[in-house]
C-alpha cells in the first residue's frame, strides 16, 4: 500500500457498533501505540474527548469574554445616552440610576455571550451553511461509531493496526484514500 | 457517559429500540410524503391564518382604533395575548435549559418540539408588539439607534424598552439554541436523503456536520453554556414582562409578587401547550415509544406544581391588598371577584387553581385524554388570568366618571385568530420538515434509559475487548 501519495493520505477506518466497546477500546488502542486521527459518532459520548486526549473546550471562556463585552457595551450606551448625550428627567428618576441598568445590561450580556460563543464554535469547528463534509463512513450519523487512523502518521503497519483495532472491538476495518484538503 | 440504570424508573424509550430504529422512526415523517391528517391540519391552519390575516391588515392599515379599546381600558386583548403567547414560549426554554442543567433525561424526547413552540409563540407575541405600536413601520424607533431626529434616544427607564431587549434577546437566543441542536440531526437526514432537493437543502442546513469527537466536545460545551445562559434569561423575560405592570401605579398591578408569579404562570401555561402539541404529535407521527406515559406524567407533575404556585400567588395578592390598607387596592381585588368581570375571574380560578389539582390522582395524570383536556383548560385559564389582571384593573379608574367596560371587536378576534393560524402553520411545517424529536440526544440516553438495555446486555458482553465500567454493571450482570 502506498502511504505517501503527494496529494492523498491513506486512512484506516474502523467501525464500531457499541459506544462502550468504543470507549474502552480507544484508550487501549492509543496505549498500543496507535495514533487516532479522529472518532466520528452519531451522538455525544461523555468522556470520549478525555480518552482521545483532547484538551478542554474553551467555549465557556469565549462565552464569558463575549458576555463581558456585551455588558460593557450596553452599560456604556445607557450611561452615555441617558447621562450625557440627551439627559432628561422622566418620571422624577435620576439621569443614570443603577437599578435601571440591570435589565438591559443583563440582556446584553446574554445576547453577546450566546451569539459570540456560537460564532466561535462554528468557526473553530469549521461549520458553515452548505459546507460539504468529508465522511469516512456515512453511517457515523446513524448508528455506527467510526474511528479514522491516518496511516501516514503511524509507525505501525496497516496490518498491525487492523489487528489491534479488531481486537478491541471494531466490527469492520477498511482503507480509504483522502485527498489533501478534504478534511479541512 | 453516565449509565445509571435504575430498576425503579420506567424506561424513557420503549419498544426495545436500537440506534438505527431511532433514526428510522424519527426521520420517517421528514422523508415520507405528508399524511392526509397532516394535509388537513395544515390546510385548516392556513385558512385560519388567512382569515386572521384580514384582522392584521385592518390594524396595520387603519390603526388600533379597530380594537375595542377606550380611554379607560387602553390595554386589553393586545397585551393579554402578548403576555399569554410569551408565557407559552417559556416551557420550551425551561425544558431545554433548566431540565438540561438538572440532568433530567426525560427532556430529550420533548425538547426539540418545545423549543420550536417557544420560537413560534414568541413570534406571535412579537406580532402583538408590532400591532400595538399602531404605526408598525416605525417599530425600529424602539431600538437605541442613532437617528435623524437629533440626539434623541429610547428611554431606558421604561420597562417597555426593557421588554424590547428582553423579547428580542429571548427570541434570538432561543433560535440559536434550537438551531444548534438541530445541526447534528440535519446531518443525519442529509446522509439518508434520497432525492436531489433534500440532499441540497439538508446539505446546506446541516452546516457540514460530520460528528467528529472534537466537534461534539465543543458542541456539548456550547449547549451547556447556552442552557446556563437561557435559564436566567427565561426567568428575566417574564419578570421584565411583569414589570410592564408592576412599575406602574394602577391598583392591582403595582405589586412586588408579579415577577415570580408571572414566571410560574408562564411555565404553567407553557407546559400545558407543550402537552397539547406533543399529545397530537405522538398520535399523528406514531411516536408513542419516545413520548411515553412517563413523559406525560412528568409534565403533569410540573403543571401541578406551577398551578399550585399560581394559586398561592392569587391568594397572596388578596392578602396583601387587604393588609396594605389602601382602599383602591382593596377595591380592585374585591371588584375582580364580584364586579362586572366576575365570570373572567372565576373562570381563571377554576381553570388554574382547581383543575390542575386533579393531577394528584395518578389515574388522571397518566391518562392521555384527561391530560389533553386539562392542558387546554389550563391554557384557557391562563388567558383569563392575563385578561383579569389587565382589563379588570383598568376598567375601574380612580374617577368613577371614567369607569368603562371593554368589549372586543371583530378585529380583536381576527388578530387573535391570526396568531393561532401563524403558530400552527409554523408548527406543522416544522413537524413535517424537521425531526420533531432530538435524534442524537435520544440515542445518547438509549442505553441507560430504554428497554433496549436488556437486549443490549447480551450483545456487549459478547464483544471482544469490552470491559464494563462500574456504573454500567447492572446491565452486564
Amino acid at each position: 500500500m502506498e502511504h505517501h501519495i503527494h496529494s492523498e493520505s491513506a486512512f484506516l477506518v474502523g467501525i464500531f457498533d457499541d459506544e462502550d466497546v468504543l470507549m474502552s477500546g480507544v484508550k487501549k488502542i492509543r496505549n498500543s501505540g496507535v495514533k487516532i486521527h479522529e472518532v466520528y459518532t452519531p451522538f455525544p459520548i461523555h468522556g470520549l474527548d478525555d480518552a482521545l486526549g483532547y484538551s478542554r473546550s474553551f467555549m465557556s471562556k469565549a462565552a464569558f469574554l463575549f458576555g463581558l463585552t456585551g455588558f460593557t457595551c450596553l452599560i456604556t450606551l445607557m450611561v452615555w445616552t441617558m447621562g450625557f448625550d440627551w439627559p432628561m428627567i422622566v418620571g422624577g428618576k435620576d439621569y443614570v440610576s443603577i437599578p435601571v441598568l440591570v435589565p438591559v445590561g443583563f440582556e446584553g450580556t446574554v445576547l453577546f455571550s450566546a451569539l459570540g460563543m456560537v460564532a466561535t464554535f462554528l468557526t473553530v469547528s469549521n461549520l458553515y451553511p452548505g459546507k460539504k463534509p468529508f465522511l469516512f463512513d456515512s453511517r457515523c450519523t446513524d448508528d455506527k461509531f467510526v474511528m479514522a487512523i491516518d496511516l501516514t502518521k503511524n509507525k505501525l503497519t496497516p496490518e498491525e493496526i487492523t489487528s489491534i483495532i479488531k481486537n478491541y472491538g471494531a466490527i469492520e476495518v477498511s482503507t480509504k484514500l483522502v485527498k489533501a484538503g478534504d478534511l479541512d | 457517559m453516565s449509565h445509571v440504570t435504575s430498576s425503579v424508573r420506567p424506561p424513557l424509550v420503549t419498544g426495545g429500540k436500537t440506534y438505527g430504529d431511532v433514526t428510522e422512526d424519527i426521520c420517517r415523517q421528514v422523508e415520507g410524503k405528508p399524511t392526509t391528517l397532516w394535509n388537513i391540519a395544515f390546510l385548516i391552519s392556513l385558512i385560519v391564518l388567512g382569515i386572521g390575516g384580514y384582522g392584521l391588515y385592518r390594524v396595520f392599515w387603519f390603526g388600533i382604533g379597530e380594537w375595542g379599546l377606550n380611554k379607560t381600558v387602553g390595554w386589553a386583548w393586545d397585551i393579554t395575548n402578548f403576555v399569554w403567547w410569551v408565557g407559552i414560549g417559556h416551557a420550551g426554554t425551561l425544558i431545554s435549559a433548566i431540565l438540561l442543567l438538572f440532568r433530567q433525561k426525560w427532556r430529550t424526547s420533548i425538547n426539540r418540539a418545545a423549543e420550536a413552540m417557544t420560537i413560534f409563540a414568541v413570534l406571535c407575541a412579537g406580532s402583538y408588539i408590532l400591532m400595538h405600536m399602531g404605526r408598525t413601520w416605525l417599530a425600529y424607533w424602539a431600538l437605541p439607534l442613532p437617528n435623524t431626529f437629533g440626539p434623541l434616544w429610547v428611554n431606558f427607564n421604561s420597562p417597555l424598552v426593557w421588554d424590547v431587549f428582553a423579547i428580542s434577546t429571548y427570541l434570538t437566543v432561543s433560535l440559536v439554541f434550537w438551531y444548534i441542536g438541530l445541526i447534528p440531526d440535519l446531518g443525519t437526514i442529509r446522509d439518508r436523503a434520497k432525492n436531489k432537493v433534500s440532499k441540497v437543502v439538508y446539505g446546506i442546513l446541516s452546516f457540514g456536520w460530520d460528528g467528529a469527537a472534537k466537534t461534539w466536545q465543543h458542541y456539548e460545551n456550547v449547549s451547556l453554556v447556552l442552557a446556563g445562559l437561557s435559564t436566567p434569561l427565561v426567568l428575566s423575560v417574564h419578570t421584565i414582562v411583569s414589570f410592564d405592570f408592576a412599575t406602574s401605579v394602577i391598583p392591582g398591578w403595582h405589586t412586588t409578587i408579579f415577577p415570580p408569579y408571572f414566571v410560574a404562570g408562564a411555565i404553567f401555561s407553557g407546559f400545558a401547550m407543550v402537552l397539547t402539541l406533543m399529545l397530537i404529535t405522538r398520535e399523528v407521527f406514531g411516536l408513542k415509544d419516545y413520548i411515553t406515559i412517563g413523559h406525560i406524567e412528568s409534565m403533569n407533575k410540573i403543571i401541578m406544581l406551577t398551578g399550585s404556585i399560581v394559586g398561592v400567588a392569587y391568594i397572596t395578592e388578596f392578602v396583601i391588598a387587604w393588609y396594605s390598607g389602601v382602599q383602591y387596592e382593596r377595591y380592585a381585588f374585591i371588584n375582580r371577584m364580584m364586579g362586572p368581570y366576575w365570570w373572567a375571574y372565576w373562570s381563571m380560578m377554576s381553570c388554574n387553581v382547581i383543575s390542575p389539582q386533579l393531577f394528584w390522582i395518578k389515574k388522571i395524570r397518566t391518562s392521555v385524554v384527561a391530560t389533553f383536556i386539562l392542558s387546554i383548560v389550563v391554557n384557557i385559564g391562563m388567558w383569563f388570568e392575563r385578561f383579569v389582571i389587565i382589563v379588570t384593573s383598568l376598567h375601574r379608574d380612580y374617577l368613577p366618571s371614567s369607569w368603562a367596560m371593554f368589549a372586543p371587536t371583530k378585529v380583536d378576534v381576527l388578530d387573535y385568530l391570526y396568531t393561532f393560524g401563524f403558530f400552527f402553520t409554523c408548527f406543522f411545517l416544522f413537524a413535517k420538515f424537521l425531526p420533531v424529536i432530538n435524534i442524537a440526544e435520544v440515542k445518547a440516553i438509549l442505553k441507560s434509559s430504554s428497554e433496549h438495555v436488556e437486549e443490549h446486555k447480551t450483545v456487549t458482553s459478547a464483544q471482544p475487548g469490552f470491559q464494563a465500567r462500574p456504573a454500567f454493571n447492572k446491565d452486564v450482570e
